[in-house]
């Protein structure tokens, strides 16, 4: 059920065991297990070989899996892939994707990986990440560049210093570009998640901070601690009007489709597909199955 | 004999006498009126006017006559920070008391000291809730020839009332008090809330020496303490340190595990379907328990339920749920934070209560009994749902009973929070080292990595199972720790038993054997 939702993304340091095993317990959508940022220059070994093991031998429960690896440019990169590949994330994270071609050159090696161990290509889908003013102009090409893409989300930190602006608590500096990544996934249909709310004790501002994220069109959100998970899912989720009303248009539009008819009239509004689709969303967040009512 | 959890448990031990088996959480109690025999309360006699002020503690005590072979009762309130249980036993010892019974409602780690007068035959058997540190350890080695009497806090007024503990004197700490011996806990410098468990004391102790370091005008209000049963009353310049009172425990905790646990069991509570207006708790302090009070709080608000009544030891947390009339009362046997002493004192709907009405099984109905729903921690639990709260995964004696026993069987939804596995040491166990709550008392368990609901409850299941909460069986869960953390080789102990564990109603529920080192 849960693999269907991306409200949060709990990043986890690639480096340590006691966190790794723990990844799937406090119910975030996404388990992100880093090798990258979180993890020294004198770890990147141990983490990267502790996240395949870990991967290999661990319950996640239903928290979907996804690992980040260090660019490709570095001396990390292909190590990594060749590394987590095999043993199949849901999903990897490619930080400071400024082009169409950085992703389809990372796509490529995963493909040759993938031949070389007999696994299916194309189940590990790929969430570039837009951390640089370059990538953000860029980020519609980047979004539509290949079918395994179906996140894309931003780094809000890196693309700060590389704006060569200081991060304030409104945001103001990164506005453009989370609306701009926002606007490229949905034009691609695929899921926009948000940076990090740094400040852990801050539970007011990242509520804020969220809140404004699903107004403008954000999937979901990065997590650093696991303390965040709840307040974000309280932000994403729906409230219990936005279900009944869901529930009722749902209802209302499966009994009219079976007698044949398209857009209809509910309470006095106008029902067609767009706003279906949109109660259907509710639902789906809401793990509801109208057929199980 | 074996009781009926299947522990071995001796016919009869030297200095203690005969063992009655553990035959269930009521059997003993079904039948209402009990054959145990009931302690008078001492008949004395005062000419008016008398002073019962002494100079110092030293000479309040030899004014009792302490004799070889006495028991000598204090209590915990003072929590880490007591000063007063080392103190007086060093002044019995310098008398050449020896033989003595140590009754104290609890030991913490304050009383670490006390280890060189059991060493050298001061002290020769104790009654305790709970033992810590240094001093749980070197019980555990066999430093007493006589087994440690592990009670509840209920268990212990019934002993008292039973005279299973006859009390020869007791001693009580006293924030404040009055030249009669009028005392509270709920005001002055070393303010430290409910002194529930004195309460007992006093009534049943042949003599009674109340010790302050607040001694102000009469009379000393509110009369926690009453002179009636006080012979005498000493200042001295301390108590102890309130500031251990709290000890970190009555915080919410910024664990991510707990906090994730104390969600889950919220949510529990939530959908049990004991989640309605004029329902009572309990939570412990600490940890994931007390977060639950936190959860629980929102879901109160955002539902507009009010409640009837919080019990137990009391934190700050209980006391803004009263003033914000989320409940209509708080019963408090005990002040878990030391902060809490100003509403005790000021509000009427904070009520000081005596242990025996708390959670003593041998009366008309404690406190407990009339408990909704109770959260409570853990140090190990079985497949079958038994608790031990009191040895370590080492064996070693390192908890409390407290009232877990108590709150269990008298609410009507006990559940059990902690985390699979502490470190690399799985928390479910097929079997746990010591029983204190036995598992027909618990409802369910609530871990991080799934819920589990005794079998012996599958209406609660079903409606836990609707919810969408990750409901499961507990010897699976045991199976996936295990298979997580590996299984721990089996602690080695001598046949020597070094402390018997009593259910709450005199039954006992398990020994505690001498680790081997």
């Amino acid at each position: 059920m849960r693999k269907n939702k991306r409200r949060t993304a709990l990043y986890i340091p690639g480096h340590n065991p006691a966190m790794v095993q723990q990844g799937g317990v406090y119910g975030a959508d996404t388990v992100l297990l880093d090798l990258e940022d979180s993890v020294a220059l004198s770890e990147k070994d141990a983490a990267r070989i502790l996240v395949r093991n870990m991967i290999k031998s661990i319950d996640f429960y239903n928290t979907e899996v996804t690992v980040r690896i260090n660019h490709i440019n570095t001396p990390f990169g292909l190590t990594d892939l060749e590394y987590i590949v095999p043993v199949k994330p849901e999903a990897i994270r490619l930080p400071k994707i400024e082009t169409k071609s950085d992703v389809i050159t990372v796509i490529e090696i995963i493909e040759k990986i993938e031949k070389k161990h007999g696994i299916p290509i194309g189940n590990i889908k790929i969430h570039p990440m837009i951390e640089t003013a370059i990538g953000v102009q860029n980020v519609f090409e980047i979004a539509s560049a290949h079918p395994r893409i179906d996140a894309i989300t931003i780094g809000g930190q890196d693309l700060t210093a590389d704006m060569g602006i200081v991060k304030t608590k409104d945001n103001a500096g990164l506005d453009y570009a989370r609306k701009a990544i926002v606007m490229a996934a949905k034009a691609n249909r695929i899921d926009a998640l948000d940076s990090v709310f740094a400040d852990v004790n801050d539970d007011d501002g990242l509520r804020i901070e969220t809140e404004y994220a699903k107004k403008i069109g954000f999937t979901g959100k990065a997590v650093i601690n696991p303390r965040q998970i709840d307040i974000i899912h309280d932000v994403f989720n729906p409230t219990d009007e936005e279900i009944r009303v869901a529930i009722k248009i749902v209802k209302a539009f499966n009994e009219n489709t079976a007698k044949g008819i398209g857009v209809f009239a509910l309470d006095g509004r106008m029902i067609d597909a767009p706003v279906v689709t949109r109660a259907q969303h509710i639902l789906n967040l809401a793990d509801i199955d109208i057929d199980d009512l | 004999m074996k009781n009926i959890l299947g522990r071995d448990i001796p016919e009869y031990i030297e200095g203690i006498g005969k063992l009655e088996p553990f035959q269930g959480a009521w059997t003993k109690l079904k039948k209402g009126w009990m054959d145990e025999p009931t302690v008078a309360s001492a008949i004395k006699a005062k000419l008016p006017h008398q002073n019962k002020l002494c100079d110092s503690l030293e000479e309040a005590i030899i004014k009792t006559n302490p004799v070889n072979g006495i028991t000598v009762s204090f209590h915990h309130h003072l929590r880490g920070g007591d000063d007063i249980v080392v103190k007086s036993i060093s002044i019995l010892s310098k008398l050449g008391i020896k033989n003595i019974t140590l009754a104290s409602s609890s030991l913490t780690s304050a009383h670490d000291e006390l280890i060189p007068f059991i060493q050298d035959g001061t002290i020769t058997k104790i009654f305790s809730s709970g033992i810590r540190d240094k001093l749980g350890k070197a019980i555990s080695r066999g430093i007493l020839d006589i087994p440690v009497i592990i009670h509840s806090h209920g268990g212990r007024a019934r002993a008292i009332k039973t005279g299973k503990i006859k009390i020869d004197l007791a001693i009580i700490a006293a924030a404040s008090a009055d030249c009669e011996g009028n005392a509270t806990g709920s005001h002055g410098k070393s303010a430290f809330g409910s002194i529930g468990y004195s309460m007992v004391d006093v009534r049943y102790a042949k003599q009674s020496i109340v010790v302050t370091d607040n001694l102000v005008d009469y009379p000393c209000i509110p009369l926690s303490i009453k002179q009636s049963f006080i012979d005498y009353v000493v200042k001295i310049d301390s108590i102890g340190d309130t500031s251990k009172i709290a000890t970190g425990t009555t915080r919410i905790t910024k664990s991510p595990m707990d906090l994730r646990i104390a969600r889950l069991a919220a949510d529990v509570i939530e959908h049990s379907g004991y989640f309605v207006n004029n329902f009572s708790f309990q939570v412990g302090a600490g940890g994931a328990t007390l977060a639950v009070a936190k959860f629980i709080r929102d879901k109160m608000k955002k539902k507009n339920i009010t409640g009837s009544f919080m019990l137990g030891g009391i934190t700050s947390y209980c006391v803004d749920m009263l003033n914000e009339n989320l409940f209509k009362a708080l019963f408090d046997v005990q002040s878990f934070d030391a902060a809490v002493s100003n509403s005790l004192l000021n509000n009427k709907k904070h009520i000081e209560v005596p242990s025996t009405l708390y959670a003593n099984p041998f009366n008309c109905g404690c406190l407990t009994n009339k408990l909704d729903i109770v959260v409570l921690g853990v140090l190990e639990i079985d497949v079958d749902f038994n608790i031990n709260v009191i040895t370590s995964s080492e064996g070693y004696i390192t908890g409390a009973s407290g009232g877990h026993s108590d709150t269990a069987s008298g609410a009507q939804l006990a559940i059990a929070v902690c985390p699979s596995f502490r470190g690399r040491i799985p928390i479910i166990k097929k079997r746990v080292n010591t029983i204190v709550t036995p598992g027909e008392s618990i409802d369910v368990l609530v871990t991080e990595r799934g819920i589990c609901v005794n079998p012996k409850n599958k209406e609660l299941e079903q409606r836990l199972k609707k919810t969408g909460l990750n409901i499961r069986d507990i010897h699976e869960l045991e199976k996936e720790v295990d298979g997580i953390t590996g299984i721990p080789e089996k602690v080695k102990f001598t046949d020597k038993i070094i402390g018997i564990v009593e259910y709450r109603d005199g039954t006992i529920i398990d020994v505690i054997r001498q680790v081997k080192e």
